[in-house]
């Protein structure tokens, strides 16, 4: 029983429950449950073919399960269609308008569409909408001349008309420039100040860093790990990495034997050293203990786990899972356990794993002086 | 214990809101003509098409029969003349031999014209209609948005049906002009649309149409590119056309209530089209990831 004073949680906005859907031989999606919060920003990240696509439209019931639930508002959108996509707004991978047609008149037809009419109060909504996303100038112009950023732009201005509660992008900055790219996703995270909930799927890591509140890694139609990204980075690397240089770099040959440091990398730069370490609250000691011995210690920077790491990990993890532990474990005595440590060794040296927004670039591949 | 807080429909926020299928209907159909407009390269043959079969067509037979006074030709169409049924017959009007020879191609063996150009029009439209929107990718739009697909296969059906009819009857206004220009003065004046082109024009031709497109849009929903369509569809009209053309005549050449039973035969034939072809549509096949495409 609920407590007077804790309010009772919110239920999910979406719910999928072991969904299943195959497209002949393909298996989209092959039991994946899906729980996304209100008001937060949900990434779906995946590779191409990892059902991200289909799950988006298993949430407003532009295609039923084979197997499984859909749950979206607490309505099953197979049966209350109507319903759940009058309150979604979705800008597909490819914007999905109307070339013949003007940018106006792409707006009013989904106004139209969805219940708004065709007043002139909704054509001052649909010009407010386009000056929204910075494409009110462009109204009178057919779309087929439009570039891709300001058709996206346009899709996304088509996505509010109506005021969702829930918006579904899937891959918004599809063929976008880094500058449309990061103006698409400011607008995005403008969105949830509004009160939306936000489900986005993408495969590129980088515009999902920073704006993901929940984060749902999937392949092969399954979902893998979700959480919060802190959630998950504590999950996937529970030690603190911290990025270490002195003016003299033979002066950190002795880190590895500094009390709480569990591992040593190199990196590009010879004066640095990546020194992995039990928890957060050794960082003083480490520090304390170099300068007592006499380390002229010039830089000392915590590294975060960026969300590529982590996407990288638990891929990894699954890879091995597939594989039964096998896949890296050569010598048929080490667990799976190890495996996985050890690919995440291999990871490191692809990425310059812990990279985090700290990474030099350009690092070496790590070499470990204790494990 | 504290309920759950579960958002119902009732939360619904303004301003979208639920709405007659018949509006939505008519929101899809109003989009899919908007874009036909737009696009100068689709409605100028059609224009064409029917400039050439209403009026060009009609004008120079005409012409060639009543003013130029080509007896061969007269004598040609007048042999034709004594295959119709004694009734068609009895119904021609004229003093002279061109004027009566002029009356019965006007009224009767230029019927199927009315029949061709709708058919070929709405089928061209319609061929492309379902596909193209997965073409396009704007089938997910659509997909997505709150119509169901029985609205969105009613509003295509009608959008590609208007254009073509629509057409047939100005081309059938400008018909009218042609022949009572020409043969109304040999005929004691202006005497067309008969009784019977009436009933083909309002009662006739647009089931079917109906029925044709019901055909056309399941081929379209159907079939993996418009290339595609637009040839099964060409398969597909020309038995249509076959059937629509003798239909069409046999409805101005029989007794008044002819017109009518076929008329009535091809709206229920419709009727049956149209609801088993709203199956074929789905939201899948807007996508373009159906099983069957």
């Amino acid at each position: 029983m609920s407590s007077p004073s804790t309010p009772a949680p919110r239920p999910p906005v979406i719910e999928l429950t072991g969904v299943e859907r195959s497209f002949g031989q393909v298996h989209a999606l092959a039991g994946l449950d899906l729980s996304v919060p209100e008001n937060r920003i949900t990434v779906l990240l995946g590779p191409n073919g990892a059902g991200k696509t289909t799950a988006i439209r298993m949430i407003t019931g532009a295609l039923e399960p084979h197997a499984g639930t859909v749950r979206t508002f607490g309505l099953d959108p197979s049966r209350d269609g109507e319903e759940v996509r009058l309150r979604c707004g979705v800008v597909s991978a490819k914007p999905a308008l109307y070339d013949r047609l003007s940018a106006l008149d792409n707006l009013a037809y989904a106004a139209e569409l969805y219940g708004l009419g065709r007043g002139p109060g909704v054509q001052d909504e649909l010009r407010a909408a386009a000056a929204r996303f910075g494409i009110d100038h462009a109204l009178d112009q057919r779309v087929g001349g439009f570039s891709t950023g300001m058709k996206t732009r346009l899709a996304l201005a088509r996505s509010i008309l109506h005021r969702p509660d829930l918006l579904l992008f899937d891959e918004p900055t599809s063929g976008l420039d880094p500058e449309s790219s990061h103006a698409v996703l400011e607008m995005i995270r403008e969105m949830t100040d509004d009160g939306r909930t936000v489900v986005m799927c993408t495969h590129l890591l980088l515009e999902a860093e920073g704006l993901a509140d929940r984060v749902v890694v999937m392949e092969d139609g399954r979902d893998l790990v979700a959480g919060t990204p802190d959630e998950l980075t504590r999950r996937y690397w529970p030690g603190t990495v911290v990025a270490v240089a002195a003016e003299d770099p033979a002066s950190l040959d002795l880190a590895p034997n500094l009390p709480g440091v569990t591992r040593v990398e190199r990196t590009a730069d010879p004066r640095r050293r990546h020194l992995h370490l039990v928890g957060e609250d050794r960082v003083a000691d480490v520090v304390t203990a170099m300068v007592r011995a006499g380390v002229r210690v010039t830089r000392v920077e915590p590294l975060e786990a960026s969300l590529e790491d982590l996407y990288f990990a638990v891929r990894t993890k699954k890879a091995i899972a597939d594989d039964g532990g096998r896949q890296l474990s050569t010598d048929g005595d080490r667990s799976a356990d190890d495996a996985t440590t050890d690919r995440h060794r291999q990871v490191a040296t692809l990425t310059g794993w812990p990279d985090g927004r700290g990474r030099p670039r350009g690092a070496t591949a790590p070499e470990e002086v204790r494990s | 214990m504290t309920a759950a807080h579960v958002p119902t429909t009732t939360e619904v926020p303004a301003p979208a809101r639920r709405m007659s299928s018949w509006s939505r209907i008519g929101i899809v159909a109003r989009s899919d003509m908007r874009q036909l407009l737009e696009d100068k390269g689709f409605w100028m043959p059609m224009v064409v098409l029917g400039a050439i079969f209403f009026v060009f067509i009609p004008t120079v037979l005409l012409l060639t029969i009543t003013r130029i006074g080509n007896v061969e030709a007269v004598e040609q169409v007048s042999k034709t003349l004594e295959v119709l049924p004694e009734a068609a017959q009895a119904q021609i009007q004229g003093s002279t031999p061109e004027g009566r020879t002029a009356y019965a191609l006007a009224v009767y063996l230029l019927a199927p014209v009315a029949i061709v150009v709708p058919l070929t029009i709405s089928t061209a439209i319609g061929a492309s209609t379902i596909v193209g929107e997965r073409e396009r990718g704007t089938g997910e739009f659509l997909a997505h948005s709150p119509a169901h697909v029985r609205e969105i296969y009613l509003g295509k059906l009608i959008a590609s049906l208007v254009p073509g009819y629509a057409t047939t009857l100005v081309g059938f206004g400008c018909y009218s002009l042609v022949v009572n220009l020409l043969v109304g003065p040999e005929a004691g004046g202006w005497f067309f649309p008969t009784a019977q082109w009436w009933v083909l024009m309002l009662w006739v031709v647009p089931p079917f149409l109906a029925v044709t497109l019901s055909i056309v849009l399941r081929l379209s929903a159907r079939v993996k590119s418009s290339a595609a369509a637009q040839q099964a569809a060409g398969l597909v009209t020309l038995p249509m056309i076959g059937i629509a053309y003798s239909q069409s005549t046999g409805a101005l050449f029989g007794a008044r209530a002819s017109g009518l039973v076929i008329g009535l035969v091809a709206w229920i034939a419709a009727a049956v089209g149209l609801s088993r072809g709203v199956r074929a549509v789905s939201r899948s096949r807007l996508l373009g990831v159906d099983d069957q495409i």
